[in-house]
């Protein structure tokens, strides 16, 4: 399934694919006569009739069988937990995940430009996913001290963040605008009050109450973007919200953004495919942050990618050991796996009819991609040669058994989809192939 | 005997293997317990010495959070059974490890005890905990989640002084927010029919309260008024951090109950406290140590005779078997 390959050689002609690219809206069926032609690791060209002249005399001929061929998809916001660059390397490639961009709360923090460079080094060596790394956006992630950027920047952090934690100060978090929209980087802000939040382990309301747990009011997402809109108008900022869950957030943003503030947000998939209730009986795999929230939340989520007020999905992969998910609910940890389902999960909303393929498929390809200023998610002469083939009908049961990954805290679990990763293919190498 | 109903103790008929709480449960299910503790009060009044229905079982007593009257009440009424009691007191430095909850239950697993009762600070864990092993498990207090005893207990002290539960006004006071009680007070009582007030201060009530089916209000006289039935909850400093009420003057002004609070209920309404009691903070003393009409120590003697009951029912619904007790009657 995972394959191990040199740096690929030669031309490669992937035929019988129907060829979608939400950048250039390309979406063209299925034939022997068009595809894809790649050159080691790079794309010659993409086209529904390029072979029709006839096919290079070297190429080697993969046939897609029908099936779809889009951009390798690139996730935003993963987490690396330890340095395990080859286990997020598995999730990545088997979900379709090409490009990843890691929080920067890794051992050791990447709050320097030293780190920046040695997290590029192991994901280089592990040779799967293209990893690269936000920067923090102070000293430690402790909200205090500003942590540079511009040197950080220039060895390839994309954006600065930090992380799971809000920045809480309102005078550090202004600074941190400031001081960014001199080098024109973006802010990521994990929009939580902490103090309004201190102790929550879930959503606010009747499921909390019912089940003696300590809530998360919306109002802590609420207040802290309230906060950080003015704060990106008062400096000029670039301002982006990572996984928004809440109706009322994204009323603020929609407004923010029709005043013209440089303000974008994604949110994930369980967002906008779960409920409070996935907690049942404090199921510690639904305890995520922030906290699953209420149907009417997950419907406005939903209402948010249609009319284009969220720019990207992400999936918050966040891989956690049995020993830190199994312990009662108010102690166990944060996140969720996210990479192996993002395709499936986002193609829900296809199947069930609130998007295009393309518009889906842009949500996790292009918009991240153009974000963060990424050289990744499109199919074009010249680009890296990352792209992905899927069925998007094929389903299958999110498991234990079905993940590739050493933690398996899925929030899915035991959900069945539909869409299915077949190839994932990295500057040329084909690393995932289902069949194989 | 007051028994309510004419059903014959048949413990098989109890659909539940382990007492996780009260929420889920049916009238008939609680009023099975209910019957049986009633016929224990008598037992326990009249006759001295032990019955042998649970010779030869073993309750542990698994106490992650300190606990006297909890504990000593369990550890009767499985001696009044004829079980071996042992209790277990897990050091409160060690339950910080997550890894200590799901290693101890399997540890006591091995040893096949045929219930545990388990009370731990965690909302959820005697759930958890209940999953690993083959034994009951009654949940003693798990956080801020339920208590189910004590709901049964104080079911039990209303339906012998009141006749009974259906119908009845029935306020709880104080500190809902933290109160496992409250929460397991409020299903059973719903289920049985009576109707539910709350009375606290708003930053002492869960959001959404009023969702689970009860009235609420923030003011003493307006939501005693015309109450059968007065609990007060112990305020739970120990699982406040700041600020839910500022000083104990104020919160005794505004919600201690005293007599003057009192008289907007009805002439012979019960005062109830599940205990340890704070005096002079959510209850004056001469309203608790009122004979006529605090309940509060029958609440204790209840709960030996409730808790009789469910370590019965549990362990011989497990074991598949008829009780021995009722051979001998």
């Amino acid at each position: 399934m995972i394959q191990r390959q040199p740096e690929a050689q030669g031309l490669v002609a992937y035929i019988n694919a129907r060829l979608l690219d939400p950048t250039t809206g390309l979406d063209a069926p299925a034939n022997l006569t068009g595809g894809v032609l790649t050159n080691g690791e790079y794309i010659v060209d993409v086209g529904a009739e390029l072979f029709k002249v006839g096919m290079p005399e070297d190429a080697t001929i993969i046939n897609c069988g029908g099936q779809n061929l889009a951009p390798g998809l690139v996730d935003m916001r993963i987490q690396i937990s330890g340095r395990d660059f080859e286990n997020v390397g598995i999730s990545a490639v088997s979900g379709g995940v090409t490009t990843a961009v890691c929080l920067p709360n890794t051992t050791p923090v990447i709050d320097d430009r030293s780190v920046v460079e040695f997290v590029a080094r192991a994901a280089r060596k592990a040779g799967l996913v293209k990893i690269y790394p936000y920067g923090a956006i102070t000293k430690g992630l402790e909200g205090q001290e500003l942590a540079e950027m511009g040197m950080p920047n220039n060895s390839g952090a994309v954006a600065f963040t930090d992380a799971t934690r809000a920045i809480a100060n309102t005078r550090t978090m202004a600074q941190a605008l400031s001081y960014a929209s001199t080098f024109g980087l973006m802010i990521v802000q994990h929009p939580e009050e902490p103090s309004l939040a201190e102790e929550g382990v879930m959503n606010e309301g009747e499921t909390a109450t019912r089940l003696g747990l300590t809530g998360i009011p919306i109002e802590a997402e609420l207040i802290i973007i309230e906060r950080d809109l003015r704060l990106a108008q008062m400096t000029g900022g670039r301002l982006h919200f990572a996984h928004v869950s809440t109706g009322e957030s994204l009323n603020l943003i929609r407004a923010a953004k029709d005043r013209g503030i440089s303000v974008t947000c994604d949110t994930a998939p369980p967002y906008f495919a779960l409920n409070e209730t996935a907690v049942g009986d404090y199921r510690t795999f639904a305890k995520l942050s922030p906290p699953l929230r209420c149907e009417a939340d997950r419907k406005a989520i939903i209402a948010g990618l249609k009319d284009g007020t969220i720019d990207a999905i992400a999936s918050d992969h966040t891989p956690k050991s049995e020993d830190t998910k199994r312990l009662p609910f108010a102690d166990a940890a944060d996140g969720g796996l996210g990479m192996e389902t993002l395709l499936a999960i986002t193609l829900e909303l296809v199947h069930n009819g609130h998007l295009s393929l393309l518009d889906a498929l842009g949500l996790i390809t292009q918009h991240p991609a153009e974000l963060l200023g990424l050289p990744a998610g499109r199919l074009k002469a010249g680009a890296a040669a990352d792209f992905i083939v899927f069925d998007a009908e094929r389903g299958w049961k999110v498991s234990e058994n079905n993940l590739h990954s050493k933690a398996k805290n899925t929030p899915f679990d035991g959900r069945p989809v539909q869409g299915r990763v077949l190839k994932t293919v990295i500057d040329g190498r084909m690393v995932f192939d289902v069949d194989a | 005997m007051p028994s309510m109903s004419e059903t014959p103790f048949n413990p098989a008929a109890f659909p539940k293997r382990h007492l996780l709480g009260i929420e889920g449960l049916s009238p008939l299910d609680i009023t099975l317990l209910l019957d049986r503790a009633d016929e224990y009060v008598e037992l326990n009044r009249s006759v001295g010495g032990k019955l042998d229905t649970l010779a030869g079982r073993t309750v542990m007593n698994l106490f992650f959070e300190s606990s006297t009257r909890t504990r000593t009440s369990f550890e009767l009424a499985g001696k009044r059974l004829g079980s071996d009691v042992i209790n277990m007191s897990v050091s409160t430095s060690s339950i910080k490890k997550g890894e200590t909850l799901i290693d101890t239950a399997m540890t006591l697993n091995a040893m096949h005890p045929d219930v545990l009762v388990v009370r731990h600070g965690s909302s959820g864990a005697v759930k958890l905990l209940s999953e690993k092993v083959n034994c009951a498990v009654i949940n003693a207090g798990d956080g801020r989640h339920e208590h189910p005893t004590q709901a049964l207990l104080d079911a039990l002290t209303i339906r012998r002084r009141k006749g009974r539960l259906d119908g009845l006004q029935v306020a709880i006071c104080g500190d809902i927010l933290h109160s496992r009680v409250a929460r397991s007070n409020i299903h059973l009582l719903n289920t049985m029919g009576a109707r539910v007030r709350l009375i606290a201060p708003k930053t002492l009530l869960p959001a959404q309260a009023e969702r689970l089916g009860v009235e609420v209000f923030y003011d003493m006289k307006a939501g005693l008024r015309d109450c059968d039935i007065v609990m007060m909850l112990r305020l739970q400093t120990e699982r406040m951090k700041t600020n839910f009420f500022p000083t104990v003057r104020e919160y005794y002004h505004f919600y201690g109950l005293d007599y003057a609070k009192l008289e907007v209920a009805k002439p012979d309404a019960l005062i109830m406290h599940p205990g340890p009691m704070n005096r002079g903070v959510e209850i004056a003393s001469d309203v608790a140590d009122d004979i006529g009409r605090s309940a509060i120590r029958e609440q204790v003697e209840m709960g030996v005779a409730v808790r009789m009951a469910c370590l019965e029912v549990l362990t011989l619904k497990l074991a598949g078997e008829q009780p021995k007790a009722e051979d001998k009657s």
